[in-house]
């Protein structure tokens, strides 16, 4: 019988502990152990892209890793986008060009797009079209997310030169 | 769904990785990227006794070039090999690749070896380590040995590794500056799983064709390195003629199934099609 592990890591800049066993999937310690159930969690299976979290700097599905293999990781989940009640220029943008309407891919949207717009700061339609294909979102059409993924980069672009 | 019990061991080193293989005799699994096994185990298609986590070895992950070679550690992630400029400039076809490999998310922990060890017929990587003729370095508890691209791949997601082998290394030889390369994907949606993809290198001058290697991805249970018409081209040259003998060739000699996605047939067509594209976009791109 597997004993349960203890998991230490860092959520959103603040220092955070578990104890699971080693088949628990991050998403499920995130939402139940970290009781951070801004991550959703769809089609377990890399698919949909509903639980995407940035782990160490870089977006990742958190159904496809084990939450004891994020021992020692810094995580940042969409509780941790928004800085001192300030909207992250991106939530802003998908706010004011509808890129959300039940909000269940959201979270995953936005910290997929945050990755991409660091990687690919200047991005053409299309590639942004090829960034979001990674996330799926069954009510938009995803027009008015691509609109707010290009004017959230250039507002990016704006404030940091 | 969620993993079925397993017990876990994250090993420093690979020999202890392969130590810890052997105790389960077969019933314990490597765990890389986790991109393929998580959603196995996910759905409990898979459900082994014990998973042997190569994340904490960081001996596993680089990518060096040297003697016309470029070799990469096994945990290298596709993300690295994406923006890696050293890949770029040796094996552009390898750059290229990578951005179809599922999403940005996706590449950022699914590992070169990974993909090549779980020997998905439709996998980009497999088809360029065929096209290029590459090999693995694979450890166990014997020693180390080598193996070519075609002694690796058996079937669909099998390879001739046995179950307390680690693959190491993959080893890719660099691609000579004068040459052009294309990759070729047709998928229903960006990011999907090819239904055929082409990997080509093309060298020469002019219409003259020095050398032609040309892969599938997706026609097959395991990668079709397609030589013969790679012989068309290196006879004949580069004219119109050649380059659709070539493709109707390319067509021949594949023998896909048929699945959900797509006919056997359809598949056919789509190799001859994909093979002339991926020839002329090569063609193109010579000398660059
Ligand atoms: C949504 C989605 C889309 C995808 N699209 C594509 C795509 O278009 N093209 C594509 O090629 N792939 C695609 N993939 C798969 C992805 O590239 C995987 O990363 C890859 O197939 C497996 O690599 P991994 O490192 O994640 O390996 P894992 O999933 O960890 O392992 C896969 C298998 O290989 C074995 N293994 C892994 N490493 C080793 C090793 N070093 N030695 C011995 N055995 C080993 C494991 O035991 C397991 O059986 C997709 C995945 C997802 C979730
Ligand atoms: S829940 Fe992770 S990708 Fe769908
Ligand atoms: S807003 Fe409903 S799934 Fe995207």
């Amino acid at each position: 019988m597997p004993e349960p592990v203890s998991i230490s890591l860092t959520v959103n800049g603040i220092a955070r502990e578990g104890r699971c066993e080693p088949r628990k999937l991050l998403v499920d310690f995130i939402r139940e152990d970290l009781e951070l159930t801004g991550t959703h969690v769809g089609c377990e299976h890399g698919i949909c892209g509903a639980c995407t979290v940035i782990v160490n700097g870089e977006a990742a599905r958190s159904c496809l890793m084990l939450a004891v293999q994020a021992e020692g990781a810094e995580i940042l989940t969409i509780e941790g986008l928004a800085k001192d009640g300030k909207f992250h220029p991106l939530q802003e943008a998908f706010r004011q060009h509808h890129g959300l309407q039940c909000g269940f891919c959201t979270p995953g949207m936005l910290l997929t797009a945050l990755d991409f717009l660091r990687v690919n700061p200047h991005p053409t339609e299309l590639e942004i079209r090829e960034g979001i294909a990674a996330v799926l979102c069954r009510c938009t059409g995803y027009q008015g997310i691509v609109k707010a993924v290009d004017a959230a980069a250039k507002e990016l672009g704006r404030t940091t030169g | 769904m969620k993993p079925a019990k397993f017990e876990y061991h994250a090993p420093g080193s690979v020999d202890e990785a392969i130590a810890l293989l052997g105790r389960y005799e077969g019933d314990a699994k490597v765990l890389a990227g986790g991109q393929s096994l998580v959603p196995l185990l996910n759905f409990r298609l898979s459900r082994p006794a014990a998973l042997i986590d190569l994340n904490r070895i960081p001996s596993l992950a680089y990518i060096r070039a040297d003697d016309g070679v470029v070799r990469f550690g096994a945990m290298t992630r596709q993300r690295t090999i994406e923006f890696s400029d050293v890949v770029r400039q040796r094996l552009p076809l390898l750059s290229e690749a990578t951005r179809l490999v599922g999403h940005l998310p996706i590449r950022t922990r699914g590992t070169i070896g990974g993909s090549i060890a779980h020997a998905d017929p439709s996998a980009e990587y497999p088809a360029i380590l065929a096209a290029l003729d590459g090999e693995v370095v694979v450890k166990g508890p014997k020693g180390e040995r080598t193996v070519k691209a075609r002694e690796l791949f058996q079937t669909y997601l099998t390879t001739s590794l046995e179950s307390d082998e680690v693959l190491t290394e993959v080893r890719l030889p660099a691609i000579d500056a004068g040459a052009g390369t294309a990759f070729e994907e047709f998928s229903r949606r960006h990011g999907d799983f090819a239904i055929i993809g082409i990997a080509a290198v093309i060298a020469g001058d002019g219409a003259s064709c020095s050398m032609a290697r040309l892969a599938t991805a997706g026609a097959g249970p395991i990668p079709v390195r397609l030589r013969a018409a790679e012989e068309i081209l290196e006879r004949d040259g580069l004219g119109d003629a050649p380059i659709a003998a070539a493709a109707a060739r390319a067509a021949e000699l594949v023998d896909p199934d048929s699945d959900i996605h797509a006919s056997s047939a359809y598949r056919k067509h789509l190799t001859g099609v994909l093979t002339e594209r991926a020839v002329r976009r090569a063609m193109a791109k010579r000398g660059r």
